[in-house]
């Protein structure tokens, strides 16, 4: 009999980060079972008796036997998961779509561009990228939440800024008033007179659709090659392997064909975000 | 391919057999209208019908059922126990929407539960006519060389069995003595000139060559605007189309809230929930980009992935459609028609 695709394995959830006030990372044990995936892959996660939903992990890559999800309390399953404590179990499948090309990223500059908790597969990629930092001449992250409130990994963004050959900015689109940093949505990041070659820089980007749309506006203004913008299309994807039709974007089925698709490959389909 | 003889009075006889393989399914009337009914008794086949209100891709692909019993988070497939079924009277362009199903389920990322149903599914395929709505010739589907076990092609007082499969052979054999095996000249010439005569009565006929330029060309089109202004997102289309593959998933649960199952569900993208995601963002919120995707699926992105349009010209959208939306209707207008 064929393999059935659709099988959930179940994962324990060992623990629970508060993130922000609607946003936790969940960290799950895969108890043993064979599962791996690559930074920018997807999964599908079951939440026992409501039904599933597609997440990006945000863990690295490489460690084998947990796997991190950061995920914003938003619709009938992730609202049911925040119900879930230490302890409860779920469902996981996949790993489903296509990965980062991180080996087209090697000896040129990476601008990692985020949008509220559009960090998680961003943090998923650049942990991956931190296994071999020195192979990148330099990397760019920058991102952008609403309030100060709702920026998720706080403590390893300032963590992150002290690695060599890694820059971090933030911004908030409403500043508090302990906030000291940026006001402005995250394209304002891209301002920067260090982003001066362009022409030859990767960009990957996540966010809110209109984040995502905005930002690849901004990018390609600024010079950046529509083959080397690459932009985590998240969209309402089912079953993971091309069938049921709910993520179709143009002619790609986003859950097979990306979730990581360039610019280049989408431009000319009508409004993508 | 084997060919065989039926004499036409043996069919009840024949299909009567059939039962000690599987349940047999096929065309019964339904008020004026005609569906793939369970034969329990063999006087209800009514060999007339031309296009059944719902394709044979209900046997594949069911219009709800579960994948998974659950309780608490385990998860059970639901593969076992799946009958055994014969499909009598699936027409030629039918058929061709099977094997585009095929492709579609079973050749990238195989489906267990489309394999699993496919191999207890015996099509049996039957000689058509066609009506005014039909435009299987132009599609090209208009004879079905494989994808089918057993393809009848009704002669006047016979058929010619086509033996398309080891399971077809395998169902000849339960009663081979119904069949004559001696094909004579005369019944080869009286089945070209069968097919001959057949060609001609193709009232509609549509040029769909080339649909993938017509529809880039088209995709900035007013037309998407005023189909969708008309279009009743009822998705009525999809339901009917035998090659519309999209569904969506649902988990019911019980009273008890720790057991129940994960079910799958026709879906269609002409739905205004099709491509919603959780926190109200909606891809593809107007009717028109409903409209436009779905025929951009089927007349353009399919040729592009499987080499082959996914419409088989079955004319089945035309007889659906309450706002004439439909293959006919759309590529004429993609063509500058009125």
């Amino acid at each position: 009999m064929i393999k059935n695709p659709f099988q959930p394995i179940p994962a324990k959830i060992i623990d629970i980060i508060e993130e922000t006030p609607n946003i936790r990372t969940f960290v799950l044990d895969l108890l043993g079972a064979d599962f791996s995936f690559d930074a920018g892959q997807f999964v599908s996660l079951t939440v026992p008796g409501v039904g599933e939903a597609p997440f990006t992990p945000s863990s690295a890559p490489y460690v084998k036997d947990t796997i991190e999800m950061t995920i914003m309390k938003v619709g009938k399953v992730t609202s049911k998961l925040f119900e879930l404590p230490i302890g409860a179990f779920v469902g996981i499948r996949g790993p489903f779509g296509k990965r980062y090309p991180i080996e087209k990223f090697e000896g040129k500059e990476v601008l990692i561009l985020g949008g509220g908790v559009g960090l998680a597969p961003l943090r998923s990629l650049f942990l991956a990228l931190c296994a071999n930092l020195e192979k990148y001449k330099k990397i760019f992250i920058k991102y952008g939440a609403r309030t100060p409130k709702d920026i998720v990994y706080k403590k390893q963004l300032s963590e992150w800024k002290n690695l060599k050959g890694v820059e971090v900015q933030l911004t908030v689109d409403n500043a508090d008033k302990g906030w000291r940093g940026k006001v402005g949505v995250v394209t304002i990041l891209l301002d920067d007179p260090k982003l001066n070659n362009t022409s030859e820089m990767i960009a990957v980007v996540c966010g809110p659709p209109i984040m995502m749309k905005f930002g690849t506006i901004k990018l390609l203004e600024k010079g950046f090659q529509g083959q080397n913008i690459y932009l985590s299309m998240e969209k309402n994807m089912s079953c993971g392997i091309g069938q049921c039709g709910h993520c179709r974007c143009g002619q790609y089925f986003v859950c097979k064909d990306g979730p990581v698709l360039t610019w280049e490959q989408i431009k000319d389909i009508e409004d993508p975000f | 391919m084997k060919v065989l003889k039926l004499k036409k009075h043996y069919l009840k006889d024949y299909l009567n057999v059939l039962r000690n393989w599987g349940e047999v399914y096929g065309p019964v009337k339904q008020e004026d209208k005609y569906i793939y009914g369970l034969l329990d008794d063999l006087d209800k086949l009514d060999t007339r019908m031309l296009r059944t209100i719902l394709p044979a891709k209900k046997f594949l692909v069911p219009p709800r059922f579960s994948t998974f019993t659950f309780k608490d988070h385990s998860y059970e497939p639901e593969l076992n126990n799946l009958p055994n079924r014969v499909v009598f009277g699936v027409h030629p362009c039918e058929i061709h929407g099977i094997v585009i199903l095929d492709k579609f389920f079973l050749e990238r990322f195989p489906d267990p539960y489309y394999g699993e149903r496919r191999r207890r599914t015996a099509i049996l395929g039957l000689s058509c006519v066609p009506d005014d709505k039909c435009f299987a010739k132009s599609t090209n589907t208009h004879f079905a060389e494989f994808g089918f076990d057993l393809a009848f092609n009704d002669l006047d007082d016979f058929y010619l069995v086509w033996v398309g499969s080891s399971l077809g052979d395998d169902l000849i054999r339960l009663k081979l003595e119904l069949f004559d095996e001696e094909i004579k000249q005369s019944d080869l010439q009286k089945y070209m000139e069968w097919r001959a005569w057949r060609d001609t009565q193709y009232k509609l006929n549509l040029d769909l060559t080339a649909m993938p330029d017509i529809m880039e060309l088209n995709y900035e089109s007013p037309l998407w605007e005023k189909l969708g202004d008309k279009c009743l997102a009822c998705g009525a289309c999809s339901m009917v189309c035998p090659t519309c593959p999209c569904y969506n998933v649902q988990d019911q649960i019980r009273p008890n809230k720790t057991e129940g199952k994960r079910e799958r569900l026709w879906d269609s993208c002409m739905y205004k929930q099709f491509a919603l995601v959780a926190g109200g963002h909606n891809f593809r919120e107007k009717r028109s980009q409903r409209v436009r995707l779905w025929y951009t699926h089927k007349l353009k992105a399919f040729i592009t992935e499987f080499g082959k349009a996914a419409c088989v010209g079955c004319g089945r959208c035309i007889d659906t459609c309450p706002v004439e939306i439909n293959v006919k209707t759309v590529v004429s207008e993609l063509k500058g028609g009125k």
